[in-house]
């Protein structure tokens, strides 16, 4: 193992509510790769909600659930890997504030008190994409694949909660982010760029308004569409509905046929390492990947 | 375009009216006639509104906004629905429009991609001052009801949405270790020690 892989090889997973909810294949394809990449996952011993759902509604009760998460974290001594961007986003967002403001601190230690806990300040949160690309790195990774991907070009989309805002996320460029598409190249897959590659899916607002996060995703869509992508890749289980789970609404509103399955990328990653598409979930993917399977063994 | 521009200092209302908009800025009474049907009034109180959200966490450099507009051009919502401006929705907060901007359905209308945050030359956290407003809207009595079956998941399970019996079991099926239990004693104290469940109360929330 190397060096770096050593120096974060351990972590809590904080799996959040819509994955377990809607995105089974994200969390089966993500343990299936983490071990053998030498990230060591540990359980988290209860949980609750990040607390991103309820922040416009009430920024003190996300505060106080995403410090609860981080309490029990610190209480194991054990660092947080989330899939979700949302859940990495938030927690990360807020331990940093809570480890650099005193007086945001001592608020939401004063709420923290009446559950008996204590924010402490002594753990870090990571998104998964962070955990691969800083603890195991490329190099690691490409030891891992046995089957190239070379057959594939595919579409990035990182999301916005991986990447911004800067100051609270920022470790990727997020007007012209790189790091999932040195990911997806480690597996030997193609990357091809395409108009739009940083916009919204606008996914967070679908319980208030439906027509504006289809159209957003129709447009990018239609954009990874023209360069011929073969699929789109994903590391956010809200992204990963907008392209998959909608996918067949947004092709009746829009009047076009797109069938471009959406793979997270512990499942491109996965079929790389040469595990079968039935172990990394590939047919719960409302899309048909049939077609994309076919291109990888042929 | 120049009917935009004429527009600009002008709050439009949603019964489609041409409208009258009186300013009362620290200098007196300033008054644009653009009709004469409705008027809106900016009282001396309806000054101290962005001093109230600027205590708001998220709002604070509300002040500094000088209405560049980058964040509406560079907003994917506002290029889907005309009705969201971030750019308009801050220099009503700095106006003090209170009642027409805490009411209104566009401000439930951001989608926290934080582009504009990003982008923002004067570092206003323009997501944030649309989550600081949605806050106070909230105390006011307003929650879309999305939100309240979210924290009301949340109360009752610890997670936002009730996972169906289903999908804990399929887990076994695949060999998943079963999902952590959400502690809702620990959840219903920290909603009523925030306030939050005062203020779902006061919303009609369970």
């Amino acid at each position: 193992m190397t060096e770096s892989a050593k120096k974060g090889s351990k972590y809590v997973l904080f799996l959040g509510c819509a994955i377990p909810y809607r995105e089974g294949a994200y969390e089966i394809s993500a343990r299936k790769v983490l071990p053998r990449l030498g990230i060591e996952i540990e359980e988290m011993p209860e949980f609750n909600c990040c607390g991103l759902p309820i922040d416009p509604v009430s920024h003190e009760a996300m505060l106080a659930l995403a410090a609860r998460n981080i309490c029990l974290a610190e209480q194991k001594g054990v660092n947080i890997v989330a899939l979700c961007p949302g859940c990495a986003g938030t927690l990360r967002k807020v331990n940093k504030t809570l480890k650099e403001d005193k007086k945001v601190r001592e608020e939401v230690n004063h709420f923290l008190k009446e559950i008996g806990m204590e924010f402490k300040g002594t753990i870090d949160v990571k998104h998964i994409m962070q955990v691969l690309a800083e603890d195991v790195g490329l190099e690691r990774i490409k030891e891992t694949i046995k089957k190239p991907l070379t057959n594939l070009c595919v579409a990035e989309h990182s999301g916005c909660h991986v990447l911004r805002p800067i100051k609270y996320i920022g470790f990727d460029d997020p007007e012209n982010p790189q790091i999932l598409k040195n990911l997806i190249r480690a597996t030997g897959a193609k990357v091809l760029d395409y108009q739009g590659e940083t916009q919204c899916c606008g996914a967070p607002i679908i319980g208030i308004n439906q027509g504006i996060p289809m159209n957003l995703t129709a447009e990018k869509l239609s954009h990874m569409k023209e360069v011929g992508a073969q699929a789109v890749v994903t590391v956010c289980p809200f992204c990963h509905m907008m392209f998959d789970t909608n996918q067949p609404r947004i092709e009746r509103v829009a009047n076009k046929k797109f069938e471009i399955p959406a793979l997270h990328y512990t499942q491109l990653l996965g079929l790389a390492m040469g595990l079968n598409p039935e172990e990394l979930a590939i047919k719960e993917l409302r899309v048909d990947a049939a077609k994309l399977m076919a291109a990888i063994s042929a | 375009m120049s009917q935009t521009r004429k527009k600009k200092a002008v709050v439009k209302e949603e019964t489609g009216q041409k409208k009258v908009v009186k300013e009362e800025i620290s200098r007196g009474l300033v008054e644009q006639k653009e009709s004469q049907d409705t008027v809106l009034k900016i009282t001396p109180e309806s000054a101290q509104f962005k001093y109230e959200l600027k205590q708001v966490p998220g709002a604070e450099k509300l002040m500094l906004c000088f209405q560049c507009g980058t964040c509406t051009a560079d907003c994917p919502v506002s290029r889907y629905d005309e009705s969201y401006r971030p750019r308009k929705i801050l220099r009503m907060a700095q106006l003090g429009i209170k009642d027409q901007v805490l009411k209104s359905d566009v401000i439930w209308l951001c989608a926290a991609c934080f582009t504009c945050v990003d982008h923002c030359p004067q570092d206003v956290e323009i997501a944030g001052v649309l989550r600081a407003l949605r806050n106070m809207s909230v105390k006011e009595g307003v929650m879309p009801p999305v939100f309240k079956e979210l924290a009301s998941a949340i109360m009752e399970t610890g997670y936002a949405y009730k996972i169906p019996e289903l999908r804990i079991k399929k887990r076994e099926e695949v060999a998943l270790p079963s999902l952590p239990k959400g502690n809702t004693e620990d959840i219903a104290k920290l909603f009523k020690v925030t306030g939050f469940s005062k203020a779902l109360g006061a919303t009609g929330g369970s």
